[in-house]
Formats: C-alpha cells, structure tokens, sequence
C-alpha cells in the first residue's frame, strides 16, 4: 500500500516534528526523493528537474498543518503540480463540424498503433453510436494491413485498404473520397511506424498530413518508453503536429511517467490509454490516477484527500486531551471506530498519522473486520449513555454484562473481551498521547494488540485495494 | 567482433540529432575544471540514456574515485573514463550464441508487445541461413492478428521454413510440431516466436512457461538460447521485465531494437549487473541485414553521443 516514495518521504521529513514553517533546507532532501521517483518513472530528467524546483518554490514557506505530516503536505503538492501539469480534466476526442472526423495516429514502431485504431474505432461505434471507416496505410510492415484488416472484422468496422502497392498520401486522399460517400464520420488513419529521425518517412507522414487534413494527431506512445519520449514528442509534434495522445500498454507495471513528458513537451493532452490486448480495452485518461501512479502511491493521496475531510483538526485535539485527562469513553471509542471504518482499513489509517508511516511495516494487512466492527458497535449501543460514558460500571456488573450481551446479540465472552481491550488500548493510548520518544513504540504497541487480539481485527484480513 | 557495422550504423542514425559533444570534446570549452556541474552534466547524460538513477549514481561515484587517483583535471579527460568504467561493465558478458554442439539448437525468443521480437527472427533467420544452416521458424504467437502472416513474410525473405497452426491454437502445441518437423527435416536451427506479452500478466506467462517446458521435454539441453527482445526506447521497466522473464523463461541473453533511433538502451547496464543478462545482439533496421552482435565498447561510446559537457 504505502510505496517506496511515501515511506522515504516520511522518514525525509522525520526530523521536522513540530516545526511550523517548511524551510529550503528541511526539504531538501524531500525534493532529492522526489526527483529520483520521478526519474524512476521514466520521467524526462529536464521535466523532473523544472517539477521538483516548482515544488520547492510551492512547499517551502508552507505551514505545516496538524492533520497531516510535512510529508503528505509535500506529497499533496506533488501531486497536485503533476496532476495540473497532465491537464487536469479530461480531454475529448476532436469533432469536425463538418463531417467526416479524421483521426491521424501516428508514432515509433511497435507503440501499438494498429490496436489503438482499432479500439478507437470500437469506442466510437459503440459508445458513441458513430459510423467509423479504418484506413489501412502501413504499407511496410509485412502482414500490417491484414492484422488491421482481422481487427476491423472482429469490431464489425470497415476497414479501407487499396493495398500496400498505394503511397499512403493516395491512400489517405482515396479514403476520404470513400468516407465521404460512404456517409462515414469517423476517419481513423493507421500509419506505419518509424523513427521520428527517419527524413523520409517523416516526410512521407507530412504529406499523408497535408492530403487528409486531420481533426486530430495523435501521437501513440508505449508507457514504457524511458527518456527518449522527449525526443520522440518533440520531433513528431514539430514535423508533424500533434494534437493529442494516446498512451499504450499501461496494464503493465510501468509507472508511465513518459505522460508527463509527451505532454510536458507538446502541450497537448493524453486522451485515452491503452490497458489491453482487446479491442475493448481503452480507457479515458484519468490525469490524477496517472500522477499517483509515476509517483508509485497507489490509493495514498485519496486516503490523505479522505483523511483530511474526516478527522477534524479540533476534534482531534479534544479527543487528545480526554485521552490526557484519563476521560477516554466507550462513547468515544466507538466514534473512533466509526471514522476509521469511513476511512478504511487500520494500515492505511496509521499511516495517516503524522510520523506514522514507519509503522507501516508492522501493519500491512491488518485491518478492522467489517463483523468485528459489527459487533464492537452492537456491543457499546446495547448500554446505556450512563455504561458508556463510565465503563468502570460494567467492568464491575456481571450483570450488566448479562444484558449487554443479550441486547446486542453476542456472548458474555464478547462483552467482557471489548471491555478488556478498551481498558488496554486507553491505557496505550494515554501513552501515546504523552507523545515525546515513546509514540513510534507505544503505537507499535498498540499495532502488536491489534494485530494479536481479535476482537479489533486479524492478520490478513485487510483485503489489498490496489487500483491496479 | 564487427564492432565497426555496428558502430557505423549507430553513427549514422544518430548523426541527424546529435549534438555538439563529439565535435567539441577535444576543443577548449571541454578544458574546463572539473567541478560538481560537471558531474551534473554527466549525470544527466547517462540519465537521459535511461542508465537509471541507481546505475548512474554507481558510475559516477566510480568516475569521481578514479578521477582523484588518476588526478585528472579537465572534464574532457572524464568522458573516456567514463566509457571505459561502462565498458568495463558490459565486456564481461558472454556474447556468443550457445549452440548445440551437434544436431538441433532450438531458440526461443520472448518479450513484451512490439519489442521487435518476429522482426528479430527474420533477421537471425537470415544470418543462420547466409551460414548455410537450415533453419526452421514456429508461429508461437497464435493470439495476435496477422502475426502468423507476418512471420510467414520473414520465413519467405531469409529462406526459413515456417511451421504454424491456426490463430487462436494452442502455442505450446505449434512449438511441440515444430521440433518435430524440425528434426524430421534435420533442421539446424529451430527458432520460436511468440506473442508478445506484459510481464505482469500471470496467465500469459503460465502460457510461456508451457512453451518452455515442452521444449524441455522434448530436448532437455533445449532451448539452447532463451532471447529477450528488448525495445531500446523502453525506460527502466525494462529490469522488471528482464527479471520476470528471466523467471519464467531462463532468459540468457538480451537483444536490443531499435538502436537506429535516438534511444541508448542505457538500463542493459543496470540489468547485466543486476541479473547478470547480457546483451548478445542489436538491431538498427527494418532489413535483414540490420542485425548486429553487441560490442560493448561500441555500445558505451555510443552512449555518450550527444552528451555535452562543452557548456560552462
Ligand atoms: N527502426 C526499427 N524498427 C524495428 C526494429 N526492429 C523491429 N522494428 C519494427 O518494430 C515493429 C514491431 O516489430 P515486431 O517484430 O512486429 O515486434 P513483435 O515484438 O514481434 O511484436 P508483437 O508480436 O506484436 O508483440 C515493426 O514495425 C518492426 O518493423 C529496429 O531495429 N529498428
Ligand atoms: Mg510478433
């Protein structure tokens, strides 16, 4: 769950506990992980190097809130600068406002291409009720047109194809005359890969550019693709105009930070991503996952994003100073539990708290159990205000207890275990509320319950939510 | 070694973007004194080669060692040792094809989707059949649209015989015909392709271990040479691949595509060290001649093509 970035940015920003202000210096070394993650990613190293000055530029001066650590205050910025820098929302499919649309695609060898073509035509017949014609112009690579040619058949979409003896420029020109009289509106281009250094089929491209005057060029590239998408954007958005991109191949595991490059480079947004070998599989572009996603923080940021929302800063601060005052109820207890089951499962909550992450560890998959929780809420409900507020009252009536567990449903054994770990985990807390050098062990004290006992959860039972 | 082919071709392919580092290196402005932006500017030339930050930091730290033992001054005097410390690296792979030493020496060639994996069997074909070998190709990848076709066209150019099925068939099962018509016609060389595939994909790679494990079966020192067609503009996602099909597939040796663009394939570094892979073949072309063995001093010259350092 919390990857490498966000681990070694909270160990980065260890030291900076109760500071007020972030100075150049405290996020120094906060920067140095940005930029290697980022350059992990593939990110180019001149977009990661103007990125990580503008996080700087963002960060240092910032006051550190007390609901988050330096370290998500800092993750939040990133995120939110490569979220800005992709684009923000999502971008549409150009639209001729006289029909037919035509669709250049465009790119090295091997980006995928064909398969692009293919699932945007897919895409447009089927969820946008449009008739597309496919263009057959990769007349080089052996067997090009018929894999098209399959392709086209399996999504029930003509495909255009005079034959690889036709120069691309006359089959663009005679695939217009088609589409106009076939009452087509959607023209989608497949071209044959090459090497954006390659002069003469570069040129060859322009041409196919000039005769078919696309709506939209765009540029499929391989998220693998390492620093040489800055050369590879460049060329092809200066020779031949780009518009848009499409980025393949991103159900692998490749943090795909040429995005960030292509649109660094070109301006231009990626419109759709390839995550398949289906014609179906064809996503809109999603900016902000994508930025999580080269950053290596999966579902972090949403959580941050939640816990922000959730945990109100002043009720923090009271419940720390009933935890103070040994004032700790079931009551409250219970209202715990209830904002971390919004949340969701404990790892990633602890996590959340400030200078907690190294704790991580101890917690990956350890979560509260939905049927635990179930019955740790019916429990407290069964008593009464006066039971909750003082549970001194039921740790000294059995029968109490008696009832208690009859009311809500559960054994005598549950009640008398909730109470026992409430006694336990408000003493733990208490500790901790002291804070000082102790917190890191009082919490992994408290991990170590709750990873032990059942009653607040079990190994393993936090179910992995990986986006991917 | 035909170190100079090699060599050449990059030369020229990079020539049309190439900057100004070659031409200046000797000159003044490259005189000047070693300093940390001089580190800088190296540092981001092996970046942008995608040597990878850990790999860089690693040369770097080494360059700067050796450049304080060999007292060196000037940053025109770093580059060369630089290209020495990657060759270093490099040259100690093993190169050479393993061959059997009599009868059928099966290939077996694996990748992700349009690393260049059937273009590379075209082109190896070729290299065996102009050796007077007799080569076989199997159409192992029976999922993607016209890529048995495709294969067919590269069987016909370098005068391999192609075995296949239909698309959609079992691929473990063309392979397994394919050594058999491959012995019944005393074949030489026996070279698999197959669908490209995602190293994350369990399924797919379950399907590739099949592969592997039938042609086990059937030849137990086979196959002889596992390939890993690798793309060179791909970015650090290349170790995981390596390593995944190292895994499954017992890779032994990387080819490295697509070396006629701008991209450097710098992360073969970080992989050799890493997984002891090295890279056995390059290719530079769409023809079948544009196949190259690897040369690791061509290869670590050719890395720094394009670094400037020249700048102050
Ligand atoms: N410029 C250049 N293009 C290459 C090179 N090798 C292969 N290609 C091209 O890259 C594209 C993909 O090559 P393929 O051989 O079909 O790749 P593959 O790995 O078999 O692809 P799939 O089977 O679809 O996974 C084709 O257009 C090839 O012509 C090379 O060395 N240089
Ligand atoms: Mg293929």
């Amino acid at each position: 769950m919390f990857d490498t970035l966000t681990n070694r940015l909270q160990s980065a920003f260890q030291r900076l506990r109760g500071k007020g202000r972030l100075t150049e210096d405290d996020v120094k070394e906060a920067l140095r992980e940005i930029r290697r993650a980022l350059l992990e990613a593939d990110v180019n190293h001149a977009v990661a190097k103007e990125l990580t000055d503008r996080i700087r530029e963002r960060a240092v001066g910032q006051e550190i809130l007390q609901s988050l650590s330096a370290a998500q205050q800092v993750i939040k910025i990133v995120n939110d600068e490569l979220t800005a820098l992709m684009g923000g929302g999502q971008a549409k499919l150009a639209n001729a406002s006289k029909p037919p649309t035509v669709i250049l695609l465009v790119g090295l060898q091997g980006a995928g291409k064909t398969t692009a073509a293919t699932k945007l035509a897919r895409y447009l017949a089927l969820s946008e009720h449009r008739r597309p014609l496919l263009v057959a112009a990769d007349i080089y690579r052996p067997a090009a047109i018929q894999q098209l040619q399959v392709l086209g058949a399996q999504i029930d979409v003509p495909v255009f194809a005079p034959g690889s003896d036709v120069p691309p420029p006359e089959i663009a020109r005679r695939a217009l005359d088609e589409a106009r009289r076939g009452g087509y509106d959607y023209v989608l281009i497949d071209t044959a890969g090459r090497l954006h250094i390659d002069e003469e089929l570069m040129d060859e491209l322009r041409q196919v550019r000039a005769i078919a005057e696309p709506d939209e060029t765009l540029l499929v590239i391989d998220a693998m693709t390492g620093q040489d998408a800055v050369n590879v954007a460049k060329q092809f958005h200066e020779q031949i105009g780009v518009t848009g991109a499409i980025l393949t191949k991103l159900d692998g595991d490749t943090r795909g930070g040429a995005a960030l490059t292509v649109r660094h480079v070109t301006g231009c947004p990626v419109k759709f991503v390839g995550i398949g070998e289906k014609p179906d599989a064809l996503e809109p572009f999603h900016p902000d996952r994508m930025a999580s996603r080269i950053l290596g923080m999966g579902d972090v940021l949403t959580l941050i994003e939640k816990a922000q929302a959730t945990i109100n800063e002043d009720d923090a601060r009271a419940l720390e100073a009933k935890l103070r005052r040994n004032e700790f109820t079931l009551e409250d207890f219970l209202t715990q539990l209830q904002q971390m089951r919004k949340l969701g499962p404990l790892d990633q909550l602890l996590g959340m708290i400030p200078g907690m992450g190294k704790l991580n560890k101890n917690l990956q998959g350890n979560s509260v159990d939905e049927g635990q929780f179930r019955k740790i809420e019916a429990i407290i409900l069964s008593m009464s205000v006066k039971e909750r507020k003082n549970p001194e009252l039921v740790m000294k009536s059995s029968g109490r207890r008696v009832r208690i567990a009859k009311g809500s449903g559960t054994e005598v054994r549950d009640v008398n275990q909730l109470l026992r770990r409430f006694d336990e985990m408000r003493k733990l807390m208490k500790q901790f509320s002291g804070m000082g050098k102790n917190s890191a062990r009082a919490l992994s004290n408290l991990a170590g319950q709750v990873k032990g006992r059942s009653t607040f959860g079990h190994p393993g039972s936090g179910k992995g939510k990986r986006r991917r | 070694m035909r170190v100079m082919g090699f060599f050449d071709r990059l030369k020229e392919g990079l020539a049309k973007t190439r900057t100004v580092f070659t031409e200046r290196v000797g000159g003044v402005l490259s005189r000047r004194k070693i300093d940390d932006s001089v580190y800088e500017e190296l540092e981001d030339a092996l970046l942008s080669a995608d040597v990878g930050v850990g790999t860089t930091q690693y040369l770097l730290d080494r360059l700067a060692r050796e450049a304080r033992r060999q007292k060196l001054a000037t940053a025109d005097q770093l580059i060369p040792v630089l290209q020495s410390l990657v060759n270093e690296i490099l040259d100690q792979g093993e190169t050479e094809l393993h061959l059997a030493s009599q009868g059928l020496t099966v290939i077996l060639v694996v990748g992700v989707n349009g690393a260049g994996k059937t273009t590379t069997i075209g082109k190896l074909a070729h290299r065996f059949r102009q050796e007077g070998k007799r080569v076989i190709l199997a159409a192992g990848d029976t999922f993607r649209a016209a890529a048995i076709e495709q294969l067919c066209v590269w069987g016909e150019r370098s005068g391999a015989h192609v075995v296949k099925q239909n698309t959609g068939s079992d691929p473990a099962a063309v392979i397994f015909d394919a050594i058999q018509a491959a012995r019944a016609r005393k074949a030489d060389v026996l070279i698999c392709d197959t669908a490209g595939r995602l190293q994350n994909k369990t399924h797919l790679m379950a399907e590739l271990e099949k592969m592997y494990r039938v042609i086990v079966r059937e030849i137990p020192e086979a196959p002889h040479e596992t390939l890993l067609v690798l793309d060179a503009t791909t970015g650090q996602n290349a170790i995981v691949q390596a390593k995944l099909f190292k895994e499954i597939a017992h890779v032994t040796g990387i080819v490295l595509t697509k070396l006629d663009g701008t991209a450097k394939g710098g992360v073969v570094i970080a992989i050799f060290q890493e997984l002891g892979l090295p890279v056995k073949w390059v290719t530079v072309g769409e023809h079948l001649g544009d196949l190259e063995p690897f040369s690791a001093s061509a290869f670590s010259a050719a890395l720094f093509d394009g670094a400037d350092v020249s700048r102050s």
